[in-house]
């Protein structure tokens, strides 16, 4: 079982890894957005650091949405998912398998990026571990909430389109915990409460989004 | 889609479906393989009952279907590999890109293969498992005649090994003292 949770892992790893611009979009669209604010909004380090948070993880939310579609579609197109569904496993390990791929792709490269983001918006220095942090918790309950989404517009025309409307307000409660863990370290309020929260919904979408994905994905075969 | 449809194979049973396109039998294939669920009746091993999505059933059988399920930018080796590991072999046998001649193709990506090399690609997993029933659907399209020739060795073995094979096929895949099942007269 844990033999075929890897081989998927290693398979979409390596593909990620071929398939190099494609991957790094959502990562590129990340830092290239960000960079346009204090263009946008002026260069003042006060109003760049009361908006900093946000920005970020808005834009956090629209990086891995743009990674959303090849989450199944080629699997889908190529047949791959037949396979994955005759499989003698449980579908829901290997949806499991699917997202951590996804993540470790997406929203791993925005953990590690935010640091830098941060300097860029001229966040204080607390920023540099909460805002990091917060992603950590945060990123991989967009992608298994996206995994939902992409399993049920699987197979149809304009899924990306779809996805974003279907997904984005299952995050939004992601993103209220996200920024007000920030706001709140860089007020000096505390965010340990909204990480702990960043953290329950992870562990909730961990539980609910395999079962809830893999049963889309059969229904999508059918 | 069909019903009053009733059949049984023993060990070493062939079984060929026929009829004309839409009839109907890549929906049976898929009913059996368990990527479609049954609106009546019942599916029975070994005299038992099982739902067609049931994890001990997919341990059973091979399912090669309209698509081939290679990743275009990885290497047949590695396409190989993964569907190993997938059905949890640590290792990829080599007789399984034996039996089709893929051993010169192995390290080419399979976006440069041709339709009927892709195919080959497909029908290599029969050999990655032993599994005892084999879901072909249109197996041999694209296949050149000595590729065909494999395929019903490949065929013959499994049956002579006490295996079932269930073939839907325009007659391009010849399996000896088969039962035939013909959607013909149902397809209206």
């Amino acid at each position: 079982m844990i033999r075929s949770l890897l081989a998927l892992l290693h398979r979409d790893l390596r593909l990620a890894f071929r398939h190099g611009a494609e991957t790094l979009l959502g990562a590129i669209f990340f830092a290239l957005a960000l960079a346009l604010f204090p263009l946008g909004v002026g260069a003042s380090a006060d109003i760049l650091a009361r908006i900093g948070a946000g920005v970020i993880w808005v834009l956090a939310l629209f990086a891995v949405l743009l990674t959303l579609e090849r989450l199944y579609q080629s699997d889908y197109e190529d047949g791959s998912l037949e396979l994955m569904v005759l499989a003698p496993v449980p579908l829901e390990l290997l949806v499991f398998g699917k997202c951590l791929a996804h993540w470790l792709t997406s929203g791993l490269l925005l953990v590690v990026m935010s640091p830098l983001l941060a300097l860029l918006m001229s966040l204080p220095a607390e920023a540099y571990w909460v805002l990091p942090a917060a992603l950590l918790l945060g990123t991989p309950t967009l992608t298994l909430i996206g995994s939902i989404g992409a399993a049920l517009l699987v197979g149809s025309r304009r899924g990306s389109a779809l996805t974003a409307l279907l997904v984005l307000p299952l995050y939004i409660p992601v993103l209220i915990f996200g920024v007000s863990a920030v706001d709140g370290y860089l007020l000096g309020l505390g965010g340990g409460a909204q990480l702990t929260i960043l953290g329950a919904m992870l562990l909730f979408a961990l539980a609910l989004a395999p079962p809830a994905t893999a049963a889309a994905l059969r229904v999508a075969l059918e | 889609m069909f019903d009053q449809l009733e059949f049984a194979l023993e060990p070493g049973d062939g079984l060929i479906l026929r009829g004309p396109n839409g009839s109907g039998k890549s929906s049976l294939l898929r009913l059996l393989a368990g990527l479609l669920r049954p609106s009546a009746g019942e599916l029975r091993w070994a005299g038992g009952a099982f739902r067609a999505d049931d994890p001990e059933h997919r341990a059973r059988l091979h399912f090669v279907g309209h698509l081939d399920a290679g990743k275009a930018n990885l290497t047949v080796r590695e396409n190989l590999a993964f569907l190993a590991g997938l059905l949890g072999f640590a290792e990829l046998r080599e007789a399984a890109l034996e039996r089709f001649d893929l051993v010169a193709l192995a390290e080419l990506p399979v976006r440069y293969l041709s339709a009927g090399q892709k195919r080959r690609l497909a029908l290599a997993r029969l050999e990655l498992a032993p599994r005892p029933l084999w879901l072909l659907d249109e197996p041999a399209v694209g296949l050149d005649a000595t590729n065909r020739l494999h395929l019903e060795g490949l065929i013959a073995d499994h049956r002579a090994a006490g295996g079932l094979c269930i073939v839907a096929t325009h007659g391009d895949v010849s399996l000896p003292d088969a039962l035939v099942l013909d959607f013909g007269g149902a397809a209206a």
